[in-house]
């Protein structure tokens, strides 16, 4: 009852939004391929419902496992850096890099080096660059955000750098990896469906594949009802991670 | 059984530096070149209870971690406990691990130092029952007062049973009877197993009560400007508070550290 009430303001404002477009669609008389009322995507919805699941599934399989990928990698090498100074300093700047560089600029040399008969695998790797930046950084953060008298404690009693990192720094991190990979999973969402945009064929068939063809085809319902799966996705996957976030830090309190 | 040893059966000057548990002999600290600390002597002797006082900045949390071997000074030595792990610590704050219940917070010292996990985890209830705590052994920090707190960060401390007990103003953020309550335990504990004790405070009376002698440090630099030994027996009588004896010696730190205070212009 208190989640009700607490989503009713966003899904008044969804409503009205809704009813709004439906309105003007109506009464201006707007050309269904220029916008469709809601209704219409509805019906395009139902209508294609058997296809924009495959396709969603098929996007979220491949964000999935993108974030596994970063998850592993961007946590594995935080731990590995966090050990040594200047490793440290030697990755950091190549992380960045990795960062500020746009994921369509090296789609294309991804999609070389995994072959246009594998795009998933292009594609997989090209979200799972876009999600490794917040693992990483979140994770080396927390790495560092250890009290600094647990840390003097730690140096009283002679602890081995492996007692610091799993009794004090990986707990420690703890919070800032989950937020870090709760970031990385709407990121992956996203890194996907850019990547498909870009790998251009039809390989793939994830919801980024659907927006082209209904694109192409002025069918601007069915762009529309991709666009919708794609929103539910990543409000599926924020709630999941942030359910796992909450539940995994009330256990510690 | 004998009785606590009396504090001023200890003469300042008889401490050679083969009586001491710990020493620090013209110990000097600088950060970024300033100096911070000294220089300093300061012994230690086994089973005596020193309290550190001076204005902050004055550098006696500096000098409790040179006693830690958590710095190393810039010029002169410091002489520490012989046997590795003999040295605990209780820092400002209880400093727990958040997400460790109270029994692993206080085998942490105990398992770092190699003692297997079920006898840190037995010799960890021992202590926190010695400090009033062994109906709490599962609880987490946050479910803790602070007080509570305090004295799981003290039962930490002298879980690996040290010789040489360090404190940074540990009870400075409890209120006046939790406080008068731990220092009462520390007196009973100490009665218990006779330890050395360094107790850093900004609080004369505090000092006065919980000591044997009392060292002042200067505000400018951080030397000894007093060393006064405190009267009266340890643990404290009932009313020592109100002793003349007490109120007496309250006096001279205050006065001593009153010296040690830079000259207003």
């Amino acid at each position: 009852m208190k989640r009700l009430i607490d989503a009713l303001p966003a899904l008044l404002l969804t409503a009205l939004l809704l009813g709004g477009w439906e309105a003007a669609c109506r009464l201006l008389e707007v050309p269904v391929y220029f916008l469709p009322p809601p209704s219409a995507v509805a019906v395009a919805l139902v209508e294609n419902a058997p296809v924009l699941a495959g396709s969603a599934l098929q996007t979220f399989w491949m964000a999935f496992q993108a974030l596994m990928v970063a998850t592993v990698l961007g946590g594995g090498l935080a731990i590995a850096v966090s050990l040594s100074r200047p490793a440290e300093q030697a990755v950091a700047p190549l992380a960045v890099a990795l960062q500020v560089t746009p994921i369509v600029a090296i789609a294309p040399l991804v999609l070389i080096w995994a072959g246009l008969d594998h795009a998933d695998r292009a594609v997989i790797a090209l979200a799972a660059a876009v999600a490794f930046f917040p693992v990483f950084s979140g994770v080396l953060t927390g790495l560092k955000s250890a009290d600094p008298d647990l840390e003097r404690l730690f140096d009283l009693h002679s602890a081995t750098p492996l007692q610091r990192l799993t009794r004090l720094r990986l707990p420690s991190a703890l919070p800032f990896a989950l937020e870090g990979v709760r970031v990385a999973a709407g990121l992956s969402v996203v890194g996907a469906v850019v990547a498909e945009f870009v790998s251009g064929s039809g390989a793939t068939q994830g919801l980024a594949w659907r927006l082209l063809e209904a694109g192409n085809r002025l069918r601007t319902a069915e762009l529309l009802a991709a666009l919708v799966c794609l929103a539910i996705l990543g409000l599926m996957l924020n709630a999941a991670t942030t359910a796992i976030q909450r539940r995994v830090l009330a256990s510690r309190a | 059984m004998t009785g606590p040893p009396l504090a001023a059966a200890r003469p300042v000057s008889a401490q050679g530096a083969e009586s001491c548990i710990s020493r620090l002999d013209q110990a000097v600290v600088r950060y970024a070149d300033r100096p911070a600390l000294g220089p300093l002597t300061l012994a230690v002797a086994p089973g005596e209870i020193v309290a550190l006082v001076g204005a902050s900045g004055a550098g006696k949390s500096t000098a409790l971690r040179l006693l830690a071997g958590l710095e190393a000074p810039a010029e002169g030595s410091v002489q520490r406990p012989a046997q590795p792990n003999a040295t605990g610590f209780v820092f400002q704050s209880p400093t727990l691990m958040p997400w460790a219940d109270a029994r692993t917070n206080v085998a942490l010292p105990l398992e770092l130092s190699g003692v297997p996990a079920a006898e840190a985890r037995h010799r960890a209830d021992l202590a926190l029952a010695a400090v009033g705590l062994g109906d709490r052994t599962t609880a987490r920090p946050r479910q803790l007062s602070g007080g509570m707190a305090m004295r799981v960060s003290l039962a930490r401390a002298l879980s690996i049973r040290p010789e040489l007990l360090l404190l940074d103003e540990p009870f400075a953020a409890l209120d006046s009877i939790t406080r008068r309550g731990l220092i009462e335990d520390l007196h009973r504990l100490w009665a218990e197993r006779p330890l050395a004790m360094v107790f850093v405070t900004h609080d004369v009376e505090e000092a006065a009560y919980l000591a044997g002698r009392v060292v002042v440090l200067s505000a400018a630099d951080g030397r000894a400007v007093a060393d006064v030994p405190m009267p009266g027996p340890l643990p404290r009588p009932e009313g020592w508070r109100r002793d003349p004896a007490f109120r007496d010696a309250v006096e001279a730190v205050a006065s001593g550290l009153s010296h040690a205070m830079p000259v207003a212009a």
